[in-house]
């Protein structure tokens, strides 16, 4: 299998769905080269049907142009989950809940999204570092069972899950960092699991880098990739840049997410990544979450990115 | 009356106090400003003697912060059109930079 047909095998899902964006990516260890066609196509072991999704940058406590409050785009984001025909498992929040760190505007977001009625899952954004112990409040807050600076692993039907944080102890003119602390646990926690075993990896800033100027990558995230890439099917999920922008590198599908509260420009567009402002009646198209769903059979991690309004 | 007379005297009795103070500061000690637009430090890098009160303004709409390389200074959560102020008392060259966008990066230079 040449590496034209691999890309073929995972592009050839794609298809406009909705509001959004499918892009289908095959599951279990389509392109592995190492493994005949028949375990090819067989299902991984133990994974059943269920979705989730991905909310991202509800900057709650942003309160200017081109959205006077990060709340209300919010609460209309968990409405929309809550629309969906199937309950998701659980959510996933990929950063910046909040705009300052203030334990105002944290309680406004479990306030809202409370709602859902799903468990969360939160990594940080560096806009949740900013409290006087440099992310120690959302540590208190969220990190419970969670491992060092918040990094955590969990398994749901089949699948793994891994949270990383890369907004921590940022360096001077450098992008998102993970450290080696955290490499160290993820080397120990992929190593001995099954190449069949479908990976979900979420996080704050993109694990590849999309514009360095901005900051827009992560510096040690080829040491962590090389962990990740044996595995049959990896999807990363990420916020940070408040845009859909969506890569497949061999086996590793990477998706950053739309924010809830404000768009951001495209990379490298205009001076600075700052809040793109928008006409307030085109705000909810730029504004979403996503929905992944996870299917047994076909096994692929189908991912719908829905705005708030089209 | 005499609560009366008090109040209008305050004013008149502070004002060549508070004079004097501006005076006396005004010679030992410079102030310069950074300023902080479409996430860039301006200037990038400045040049003060040794006591000089630098005071950085955000001009953008988001939050920013000041942090030194070395740790030497770290400001809290700068938010739009909020400041930070630190006095350089010891000669050297502070590299700083935001820690929210570590991209952004500045430098201070003190002279003796």
């Amino acid at each position: 299998m040449g590496p034209e047909t691999h890309r073929r095998r995972f592009l050839e899902c794609m298809a406009w769905a909705g509001t959004g964006l499918a892009w289908t990516v095959s599951g279990g260890v389509a392109g592995s080269t190492l493994l005949g066609a028949a375990e090819a196509e067989a299902a991984p072991k133990g994974v059943t049907p269920f979705t989730f999704v991905q909310v991202s940058d509800s900057h709650i406590g942003f309160n200017k142009d081109p959205n006077p409050d990060a709340r209300v785009t919010f609460r209309e984001s968990v409405a929309q989950i809550q629309a969906m025909p199937q309950k998701p498992a659980f959510i996933l929040h990929t950063g910046d809940v909040s705009q300052l760190s203030r334990p105002d505007q944290f309680d406004d977001a479990d306030q809202i999204l409370k709602e859902a009625g799903v468990p969360v899952f939160h990594v940080p954004g560096e806009h949740d570092m900013l409290d006087d112990g440099q992310g120690q409040a959302f540590l208190d807050r969220y990190g419970k069972g969670a491992l060092g600076d918040g990094w955590m692993s969990f398994d749901h039907s089949g699948v793994h899950f891994v949270g990383l944080v890369n907004v921590k102890q940022l360096q001077a003119g450098g992008m998102g960092h993970l450290g080696e602390a955290q490499l160290a646990w993820l080397k120990d926690d992929l190593a001995g699991r099954s190449a069949s075993t479908p990976i979900v990896v979420f996080t704050h800033i993109p694990l590849w880098t999309i514009y360095a100027d901005w900051g827009w990558g992560t510096d040690d995230s080829a040491q962590a990739l090389s962990l990740l890439r044996r595995f049959g099917s990896v999807t990363v999920l990420n916020g940070h840049i408040h845009q859909v922008i969506q890569k497949v590198e061999g086996n590793v599908a990477f998706h950053t997410a739309r924010s809830t509260a404000f768009p951001q420009p495209a990379p490298g567009q205009g001076p600075a990544p700052g809040p793109l402002k928008v006409p307030a009646g085109q705000l909810r198209e730029t504004l979403g979450v996503r929905q992944v769903s996870v299917v047994r059979g076909a096994h692929p991690l189908a991912v719908v990115d829905r705005a708030l309004a089209s | 009356m005499l609560h009366i007379l008090l109040r209008r005297a305050l004013p008149v009795a502070l004002a060549p106090a508070t004079a004097l103070l501006l005076i006396a500061a005004a010679p030992a000690q410079a102030a310069q400003t950074v300023t902080i637009g479409n996430f860039t430090f301006g200037p990038e890098a400045l040049t003060v003697k040794a006591g000089t009160t630098v005071t950085w303004i955000n001009g953008d709409d988001v939050p920013h912060t000041i942090v030194a390389v070395d740790k030497s200074f770290r400001s809290r959560v700068i938010d739009t059109d909020e400041r930070f102020a630190f006095t350089f008392t010891k000669p050297g060259a502070y590299a700083y930079f935001c820690s929210i966008h570590p991209h952004m990066t500045g430098k201070i230079v003190v002279t003796p």
